[in-house]
């Protein structure tokens, strides 16, 4: 009893503030409109010219996805040799000293800076900028899942063994070095499998940032949303929910062979 | 000519060194198909047309320039602020309330979309995990943009999106959860005759409370990250007032909201690192 009262007096502002009003579906006026819209669902639209649209779409869904990690990961390789600290010739003998140090806390802290804004917004903001089209979407895509990758990159980085690194550090081998002989095949496995994964998240929000007008199939579903196209919608989800799929799939499949 | 002596086999003076594996072999499938995705970049790049003469030219420059000094004023204004913080108010209620909803809807689902012990048929495992799949596969923006048409613009589309996107997410955790779940105890009810609902109210579901939990937990942080930028196709919270503002060039606004949007983020990811060092000690 006392449980759902406390539950009550959790959620009632939460309902009020979101303005929940789930019978606001069932008005008529509404559902007539949903109703016409889902109807037009079927049968999904499957002329060979819009087919091929969608099929055009879809490639770019993914080119935006490819290069925008290309591009990202142009950012995160070297924030992460920056930022790594097993790579730190100062603290091999205990502590890193002190100007090392605040770079290091500096790149991070860039990197943080670039993750911590939804690749939604960048994409508003590129929009701004190069107006519509893949540009926004590239760039939105690389400055994200740059600071994405660079953060979890150094985070493998470190969880690993750091023996043989220092080991190449102290007898007088590079940083560079000591990253290529070392560090890199430790965990190479497990970066690349992050890649492939972040890859894949990266399709899957390439098409979702079209909505705001960066190209690709979310653009061509919004376009068709705005003009109450139920037939091409359902067509473009049936795509859409495909090539998730497939990436999913492939994704699993590659991250089991490098493995 | 003297017949030739077959050489006698020597054994090896000391063990064959295992060599590390070749960078290309042509039998292995993930060169080809690491091969095949660099192929992919170049492709990329070549494809889509891009305009990097437009970004990098010196009026993009300037553009970018003069967009950036006027994101760095934000206004202060007290009654904008105050709107700021309904709005974010509503992007946390809205994804409470949709992981609240999800949670509950997941849980229903994941019911028929086990297999709880192994003489079950599960008749409904496949169906339901079907549905949970393409629940699933729909981004939130994409159900929000969708449920406008039905629930009209505001946080109401928003809090369904992000419920039904999560209802298969958790639909499918909490049903490979009680699959995992040690079957000892309900098997031991199971033998006494007990009904399968009071199996799991009193068997699964203690067990598996806490990994039900944390998952829960776990996709509120997502959604809240998610109902920040629902707003921009019409959900409601903070992305609404976004879109609105930048879609006016109102950039003072703009740039204050910007700034919310990050304090947010930042705040929940901080939150959710404290609360994890604190329950891991």
């Amino acid at each position: 009893m006392f449980w759902a009262l406390a539950a009550l007096v959790l959620i009632a502002p939460a309902l009020v503030a979101t303005e929940f009003k789930p019978w606001t579906l069932f008005e008529p006026d509404a559902l007539k409109s949903t109703r016409r819209f889902i109807a037009d669902f079927f049968p999904p639209k499957i002329e060979g010219e819009f087919l091929l649209l969608v099929l055009r779409e879809c490639w770019r869904t993914v080119a935006i996805a490819t290069a925008g990690m290309a591009l990202a990961l142009l950012i995160a390789i070297p924030l992460t040799l920056l930022s790594t600290s097993v790579l730190s010739v100062s603290a091999l003998t205990g502590r890193m000293h002190a100007l090392p140090f605040v770079f290091r806390q500096g790149v991070r802290g860039l990197l943080i800076l670039l993750r911590s804004v939804p690749e939604l917004v960048w994409a508003l903001v590129f929009v701004r900028v190069v107006g519509l089209g893949p540009t926004a979407g590239v760039l939105a895509i690389a400055l994200t899942y740059g600071g994405m990758l660079g953060k979890v990159y150094g985070e493998i980085l470190e969880s690993d063994d750091p023996n043989a690194t220092h080991a190449l550090l102290r007898n007088g081998a590079g940083r560079l070095q000591a990253f290529f002989y070392a560090l890199l095949p430790q965990s190479a496995a497990e970066l690349t499998s992050y890649t492939v994964y972040r890859w894949e998240c990266a399709i899957r929000s390439s098409a979702v940032l079209g909505f705001v007008g960066a190209g690709g199939l979310g653009q061509q579903m919004d376009n068709s949303m705005k003009m109450f196209q139920g037939a091409e919608v359902a067509t473009m989800l049936i795509v859409f929910m495909l090539l998730v799929g497939l990436a999913d799939y492939a994704s699993a499949w590659l991250r089991k062979v490098l493995a | 000519m003297k017949p030739q002596l077959p050489t006698p086999v020597m054994p090896a003076a000391n063990e064959a060194y295992l060599l590390p594996r070749k960078l290309f072999d042509a039998r292995c499938a993930a060169c080809w198909f690491l091969l095949g995705l660099a192929a992919m970049t170049v492709a990329s790049f070549w494809t889509l047309d891009l305009q990097w003469a437009k970004f990098i030219s010196v009026d993009a420059a300037r553009k970018m320039g003069r967009f950036m000094a006027e994101l760095m004023a934000p206004t202060g204004e007290t009654v904008f602020l105050r709107r700021l913080g309904i709005a974010a108010l509503e992007t946390i209620a809205m994804s409470a309330l949709g992981t609240l909803l999800a949670a509950i809807a997941g849980l229903a689902l994941a019911l028929p979309a086990s297999r709880v012990h192994t003489g079950d048929r599960a008749l409904a495992r496949t169906p339901t995990r079907l549905l949970l799949n393409g629940l699933r596969s729909i981004p939130e923006l994409v159900w929000a943009a969708l449920l406008i048409i039905a629930a009209g613009l505001g946080p109401f589309a928003g809090t369904l999106a992000l419920a039904l996107h999560t209802t298969g997410v958790l639909g499918r955790l909490f049903a490979e959860a009680i699959e995992n779940a040690p079957p000892g105890p309900a098997f031991a009810l199971r033998v006494q005759g007990v009904p399968e609902g009071r199996v799991f109210l009193y068997a699964t579901l203690p067990q598996i409370l806490p990994q039900l939990m944390s998952y829960t937990l776990y996709r509120w942080e997502n959604n809240i990250r998610a109902a920040a930028v629902l707003g921009v196709v019409g959900g409601g919270g903070l992305g609404q007032m976004l879109a609105f503002h930048m879609g006016l060039f109102h950039m003072r606004e703009t740039s204050s909201i910007l700034i919310a949007m990050i304090l947010l983020v930042a705040m929940v990811d901080f939150a959710s690192y404290l609360s994890r060092r604190i329950l891991q000690r």
